[in-house]
């Protein structure tokens, strides 16, 4: 069962809500409403389910009602109308004191700037959340400073925010969000204050810490490198809509409208595509088989090379046509002329990885299992087209 | 034009008069414990021997500023009591300290009810430039009539002459703490008093404390005001001077104002700067 559920959830900012509701129902579009009515739509019925554990993405540019969405499911802001359902109960009909309760223990909450209390030093920020459960002095002094050693800043817990850079300011933020041990954490642009190579440390160690801990994070960007990084789904918003909800891959692959499109025109797929996106089927041989047949399907399939297996489809190596000629009219076996060396690369290798290999070598670039299955082949042409973005071509098309 | 003048004069007076008759009790109440404050601080300051008191307060000085404002603290207070006027100097830093302590109490309660509600705000602020604007001598009089001469009304219009700063700061430094922080005291479960002790005042206080010093100066400068309906102290000798045109005494007079003013605003503003390392 999914842990977050979200049933068209709506944000109408204005006096006469209930009207712009019903004409949410009837369809009208966000200008309209604000052209006639004065009344602005924040969030318009967003639906979507989370499943635990998940990294669930909400992107969308400024505006898009993102940071308004995340900040309904705790109550921050007061949804209009919908339903957010946690383990099936639903916040919206939550009393004051269920609502502390449950912001207390189940939703920690990481903030673009940070917001750390400045007259506060860094373990009496991460201990903040304890301490208004009214937990004793001890025991949450002794709770922060094991997630403060989680993010690698035990040694700073006397310092105040001012005397931490950027960066791990963000940790202190996110060690107070993780402190009382949430099932949910939410965060709000988390990284995007930071500059761009620490940012990229701080998505890896959220992604490590994640191994580790299995939290349901609800995480809000603008930037879809970011998205496409560390989402597990992502839904795209905009105008206060949610517009596609996906895998990252099915976002990229898939877009589902022109918006959507756009957006994802602009990524630069070299960072984003793997090997095993691009990937064409090779032509295999069994290492038991004889040059005469390899020599034959080379013809058949009009290829110069064969890649040469066992029977649990682990791979040998590659044999050439002129070296199989050769063994013909020699009447040497397979085995002889299989080259073992060749370039190998796990399915998971981000295409920016694979130019200087695929540059230096004439055969294509085998991709293979940790166990040492082939899974496919890499060649040049294939590369490039996936990079213009042109076509995305299946596993197992011939060139 | 021949509309008839509206009687706003007699309708303050009507009300002067209900007020008296109905709410005789309350002020009787208020008169015992402004002036219950006022003589304790008086007869902790005058009864010991001057130079015990100047010690003190030196000794105060020096330990909450710096060595240079204590050894001015000492100077100074010798200075006044060898004009001869320690005792209505400390008659006056009685009303001056009771009149802050009583803003700061109703002060800045009021002024964070303000920042969090925006109706209470709406009903305060302008009460706040009505008190701020309306000439002191025009409230002097119903203070007269309702807590008689002496020190009491002359404590009651200083405080309504200088407790604005102090809610108006308050609320500046409440309304001032960044909407991100207050967005992440209320994403982890604080009540509205957590909130307010763990973060609003904290962050506020710098702010509330400016506040606080121009209270207490504003009173000060209320005090020969004040000694004209019967308040006794430095005021009263100054305000002899004034109508008996005699230069020398009434400057004496204000040097003694000035000093004690000085020791109160550098002593605030330190307290501000201790506060906010």
């Amino acid at each position: 069962m999914s842990i977050i559920k979200v049933n068209k959830l709506t944000k109408i900012f204005g006096a006469d809500t209930k009207r712009a509701v019903k004409l949410l129902n009837e369809g009208w579009s966000k200008d309209r409403i604000f052209r006639e009515t004065k009344l602005t739509v924040g969030v318009n019925q967003a639906s979507f389910e989370i499943e635990q554990g998940q990294i669930f993405v909400i992107m969308g540019l400024s505006g898009s009602g993102k940071s308004t969405l995340v900040r309904l499911l705790n109550r921050l802001i007061e949804p209009t109308s919908g339903e957010v359902l946690y383990n099936g109960k639903d916040i919206l009909k939550m009393n004051a004191e269920q609502l502390r309760q449950f912001r207390r223990k189940s939703m920690g909450m990481v903030f673009q700037k940070f917001a750390l209390f400045p007259h506060r030093t860094i373990i009496q920020n991460v201990e903040y959340g304890l301490e208004v459960q009214g937990i004793a002095k001890a025991e949450r002094h002794e709770m922060a400073m094991k997630t403060l050693e989680l993010v690698g800043l035990k040694s700073w817990a006397n310092s105040y925010p001012a005397a931490l850079s950027g960066g791990m300011q963000q940790r202190v933020g996110l060690a107070r969000g993780l402190a009382n041990d949430p099932e949910i954490l939410l965060m709000d642009e988390a990284f995007s204050a930071l500059d761009p190579l620490i940012r990229k440390d701080m998505q890896d160690e959220l992604l490590e810490l994640q191994l580790k801990m299995k939290k349901t994070i609800i995480f809000i960007t603008h930037d879809l490198d970011e998205a496409l990084r560390i989402g597990d789904q992502i839904a795209l918003m905009k105008d206060g809509q949610i517009v596609q909800i996906g895998s990252p891959d099915e976002i990229l692959m898939n877009p589902a409208n022109e918006y959507v499109e756009r957006f994802v025109e602009d990524v630069d797929l070299s960072k984003v595509l793997t090997a095993s996106h691009i990937m064409r089927k090779p032509e295999t041989l069994s290492i038991d088989r004889g040059p005469r047949v390899a020599l034959q399907i080379m013809r058949d399939r009009g290829v110069s090379n064969l890649y040469i297996v066992d029977k649990g489809m682990k791979l040998i190596g590659v044999i050439a046509a002129e070296d199989a000629i050769q063994a013909v009219r020699e009447g040497n076996s397979l085995e002889s002329i299989v080259l073992h060396d060749i370039p190998k690369v796990s399915p998971d290798t981000l295409l920016n990885d694979l130019f200087e290999l695929m540059g230096g070598t004439r055969l294509p670039v085998a991709v293979v299992t940790d166990d040492g299955r082939l899974k496919g082949i890499l060649i040049k042409g294939a590369v490039l087209a996936a990079l213009a973005g042109s076509m995305i071509p299946e596993a197992g098309e011939q060139q | 034009m021949n509309i008839p003048k509206i009687p706003v004069g007699d309708w303050i007076e009507t009300l002067e008069a209900w007020l008296q008759l109905h709410f005789g009790f309350f002020f009787d109440f208020v008169k015992t414990v402004i002036g219950g404050i006022v003589s304790g601080l008086e007869f902790i300051l005058r009864e010991p021997p001057a130079l015990i008191i100047i010690v003190i307060i030196t000794a105060l000085v020096w330990w909450l500023a710096k060595w240079r404002l204590g050894v001015f603290a000492l100077i100074g207070l010798l200075f006044i009591v060898n004009l001869g006027y320690w005792d209505p100097a400390m008659q006056t830093l009685a009303l001056v300290l009771t009149a802050a302590l009583i803003s700061i109490l109703l002060g800045v309660p009021i002024g964070i009810l303000s920042a969090n509600y925006k109706t209470v705000r709406k009903i305060i602020t302008p009460i706040l430039d009505f008190m701020q604007t309306m000439p002191a001598f025009v409230y002097l009089l119903p203070a007269i009539t309702f807590f008689s001469v002496g020190v009491v009304p002359g404590v009651i219009s200083s405080i309504i002459f200088a407790i604005p700063p102090t809610i108006r700061l308050t609320i500046l430094g409440i309304k001032q703490v960044p909407e991100e922080l207050v967005e992440a005291a209320d994403a982890f479960g604080s009540t509205s008093a957590q909130k307010l002790f763990k973060l609003q005042l904290p962050m506020a206080l710098p702010t509330i404390m400016a506040g606080i010093n121009q209270t207490i100066m504003l009173s000060l400068s209320m005090v020969v005001i004040a000694s004209m309906i019967g308040a006794q102290g430095i005021g009263t000798v100054v305000f002899a001077a004034v109508t008996q045109t005699k230069t020398g005494v009434g400057f004496e007079g204000g040097l003694v104002i000035v000093i004690l003013a000085i020791l109160l605003d550098r002593v605030t503003q330190n307290l501000i700067k201790k506060k906010s390392n």
